[in-house]
Order: C-alpha cells, then structure tokens, then sequence
C-alpha cells in the first residue's frame, strides 16, 4: 500500500500539491521545487499536459520523483490516450511503483497550445475508474489475463463552483461507485461555496480534498473570478491594496486553510510554479 | 442532414488551375437546403468561374448525388462531361465519390462537409448525431452526449461548464458577439432527467464505427 493510500485511511489530515512538469527534458527547477516539498506533504500531483498544454510525461516526472523519495500522484486524464494506451499506462505506474493514480477527463484540447490535436476520450473518467478497478482483478477491458496485476489508490475530481452543485456531487457518487477512494477538487475562495459543497459531500465513501489557490496578482484573482471561481470581494480588494500582492495572497490562503481545515478531511495547494512557498503557508496555517 | 460550407473561392480557384472547362454538380439535397450547392449556388459559381476566365461546359444539380443510381441516370451520358476537364462537386464528400465511381475526370470539391446536424435557420446549424452505429438516445431523453457533449462522455459531466455552457465554447464567437454557445448537453439532460448520472454506460464499441466505414447488405 502505497504511503499516500495509508494516509487515505487514517483518520489525520491529509495534505497534497501539485507541480507541473516542464515543456521539455531540464527538470532541475521541478527537482528544487519538489525537494522543498519533501516530508511536508502526503503526496505530489504531477499534471498530464494540463490546460492541454503538451509538457513531459508525468509518467515519467512521477518515477523521478518516487525515486527522490517523493510520494507521487500520477494524473491520467481521458484526453489524449485511447483504451489500450490508458490501460498500458496504468501498468506500466504499477511497475515504477506508482500506486496513486488521479483520474479526470483533461482539459479539451482546442483550448490548448495544440488545438489541431485530435481528441481522444476513448474512455470517460468514470469508465477509466472501473478499468484500472478491472486490471486490479487480473484481466484487461477485453477480459484477458494479466500476468502480474497491479495495484492501485484511486481518486477523481469534482468543481465545488458546478452549477447545479447537485449534478456535481451525483458524479462524485458514481466516481465513488465506480472506484474512487478520493477527490481533489477545483479551487475553493468563497466559504459559502465550501459549506454547501461539504454538507452535500460528508456522507461520500471516499477522502475530499479541497483545493486552496495561490493567488498571485489582482489581475489572476479577477480571472480566476470571471471563470466562475467566486473569489469574494474582500479578497480582491485586499490583493488590491496590497504592496505585494502575492504576499497578500498567501495570508489569503493560510486564511482559508485556517477557515476550512476542522471541517474536511485535507487541503491541495496549487501554487502555479511558487511551489516554495508551500512550507511556509503550511507552517502559517498550522498543518 | 450534412450540413456543409462553400470552400473560399480562392481555394477553389486554386484547385482549378490549369483546368480551363469546367462542369458544376451541385446537389438538390443537403447542399440545397444548406444554400452551398443548390441552383441558386450553382448559378452564381457558373458567374463567378466565367469571370475568372474559365469555360463553363454544363452545369446540373442531381436530386441526391449520392446515390449511384442518379448520377448513373442524370449525370453519366451527360456528352458536355466529355468536353470538361473537371468536374466541380458542389455536394459533400459522399456526393463526390459517388460521382467519382462512375466518372473519370478530375473531381474538384467546392464545399466542405462539417456534420450531420439540424438547421435552426440557414447559417445556424447544430451538431447533433455521431451516426455512431448504436443509438443511445433512449436513455438520455433523447439527448446525445457521444456528440453533444465536447468530451462525449457518457457517465456525465466533467467540472468544466459554467452557467450550462461548454468549457471549449470558440472564442471568436464570444468575440464577435454571436450569441451561439454550445450548450453543456449534460446540463441539458439533468434538467429532464437524473437516470444517467446514477447509471453506469460501459464504454462505446468502436468497432461499429470502424473506418473505412460499412458495407450494409441486406
């Protein structure tokens, strides 16, 4: 069992990351970043070509970092590889070792670097959840014998924001039913957001982790809010003000993690490349 | 139907070069009621073509040019094709290569199909049918996500739509104040029903759809 599925199944607080995997083969910034994450979080999200813009194989970052004695989360996303790809991939995970496995659809490609690309989506994510389920049990989607069976920690996404907040939390089910044992989620600012999708979430057979957001600037708030994000008011006026504002949006983000921590089961940061600065929000916000 | 688009006319014209007499096909069908390859269409390549310079040999809009059995009677003892030296296809691509199983000559497309939709009204056109050789409609109160969903996903949605729209909704048309959005077609589907997102799809043969396409005999 992987040290991150452990985690999954105590009962202490569970505190994950994520960095994004370089376009291109230097991984000397990613490996500084992630030795400063080393022993602080549960386990490292490494993003498939996420935004659907091409970058190296987290695959490949994943193994990497394992072997720097990171705890990996391998993102698999529906978008690029059909059935037999996918099932190859997640194989090829169990063999380097890597057990944690997050499942999503992936960004759509025309919003991408590459959007001449042809879209894949062989599988949906609640599809891909119920095969890596299938190769746990020794055969493939064809129901033909594996020699050697994998296995895995399974999670899956949800967006607290989604509007009807109830269709979201009916995927979570069928996530869950299908095999997810945890969810990240997109970004939460808002409490009231947070609170109703907790309420709705508490009775879920798996770990939900929020997500807490770096932000960096007014200008990526009012995006973030413009995307359906729902930063509140106060919050941009207060990276308004601010003389730095990405000091301003870390308080931010030791705020909510202080708001939030005693009713969920743990916290994602997305710091968007200023991953250095984990340790110190997470020592601010008492974790 | 296949709804279509004309080429623009200096592609068109490229592909013309060299070829001095040129016959026009266009279609009484889907191109017709697209208004890319109907006679009104037709008309005005024939115009547009003579104006470049080029010899107009004869011009035709079949009823259904993709049907073997009509350009066999209407189009193939046409003497004029013998005087061209190609043929301008003003139908999708299925029209074309029917025609081209019966006729020799170089065929030049003028349109390009975009899918099998519906017409709102001509210049509005949705996509509405994979034609994925196993219809799923029943389940979904007769909405398709395989097609109408941008990700085809069958289990439900993904955490990308906002206010019931779709993540990849083209930005030149939000630029240009075209209020034409694609719907979130799960948005669509949980208003009338929650079935789906309680029931498991397991994933689409393919093999249904293989390419190079069927051959139905019966």
């Amino acid at each position: 069992m992987s040290r991150f599925s452990e985690r999954l199944k105590s009962k202490k607080f569970i505190i994950t990351c994520e960095i994004f995997p370089p376009k291109g083969t230097d991984l000397t910034n990613l490996l500084k970043k992630a030795k400063a994450l080393k022993g602080i979080v549960d386990g490292v999200n490494v993003t498939d070509s996420q935004r659907a813009i091409m970058r190296i194989s987290p695959l490949a970052v994943c193994h990497i970092l394992k072997e720097k004695g990171l705890e990996p989360i391998f993102q698999l996303t529906c978008r690029d590889r059909n059935r037999v790809a996918l099932q190859s991939d997640l194989l090829g995970a169990s063999a380097l070792g890597i057990e944690n496995i997050l499942i999503l659809s992936g960004d759509h490609p025309t919003i991408g670097d590459h959007p001449e690309a042809k879209p894949v989506y062989d599988l949906d994510p609640v599809q891909l959840l119920k095969t890596a389920r299938t190769l746990e049990k020794g055969e493939d989607l064809a129901g033909r014998r594996l020699k050697g069976t994998p296995k895995f920690c399974l999670g899956a996404v949800a967006n607290p924001s989604f509007e009807p907040l109830e269709l979201q939390v009916l995927m979570m089910e069928k996530k869950v039913r299908a095999g997810a044992e945890f969810f990240q989620t997109q970004p939460i600012f808002d409490l009231r957001t947070f609170k109703d999708f907790q309420k709705k979430v508490s009775k879920l057979e798996a770990k939900v982790i929020i997500s807490i957001f770096l932000l960096k600037s007014l200008k990526m708030a009012q995006l973030m809010d413009e995307i359906g994000l729902k930063i509140p008011k106060e919050y941009l006026k207060r990276l308004e003000k601010a003389e730095d504002p990405l000091k301003e949006g870390m308080n931010i983000a030791v705020d909510l993690i202080k708001e939030i921590k005693n009713e969920c089961d743990g916290v994602h940061l997305m710091a968007l490349g200023k991953e250095e600065y984990i340790p110190e929000i997470l020592k601010r916000a008492n974790l | 139907m296949i709804i279509s688009e004309q080429k623009p006319r200096e592609e068109i014209l490229e592909m013309l070069k060299g070829k001095e007499k040129v016959f026009i096909v266009g279609c009484a069908a889907c191109a017709t009621k697209c208004q890319t390859g109907g006679e009104d269409e037709v008309k005005e390549m024939k115009r547009e073509l003579k104006k470049e310079g080029k010899k107009i040999t004869g011009t035709i809009v079949l009823d259904t040019p993709c049907d073997e059995r009509i350009v066999k009677k209407d189009l193939s003892s046409l003497s004029s094709l013998k005087n061209s030296n190609s043929l301008l296809i003003m139908a999708c691509g299925v029209g074309l290569q029917t025609i081209g199983k019966l006729i020799d000559r170089p065929l030049i497309p003028a349109l390009n199909p975009l899918f099998a939709g519906t017409t709102e009204r001509i210049g509005r056109y949705y996509e509405y049918c994979s034609l994925c050789g196993d219809c799923l409609l029943d389940e979904f109160e007769g909405l398709c996500p395989l097609t109408r969903c941008a990700k085809g996903l069958l289990n439900g949605p993904c955490g990308g739509a906002r206010d019931g729209k779709c993540e990849v909704n083209p930005a030149p048309a939000r630029r240009s104040g075209v209020n034409d959005e694609i719907d979130c077609v799960w948005a669509l589907i949980y208003e009338k029903t929650k079935e789906p997102l309680k029931t498991y799809y397991e994933p689409r043969d393919y093999k249904k759809i293989l390419m190079p396409g069927r051959r139905v005999v019966r």
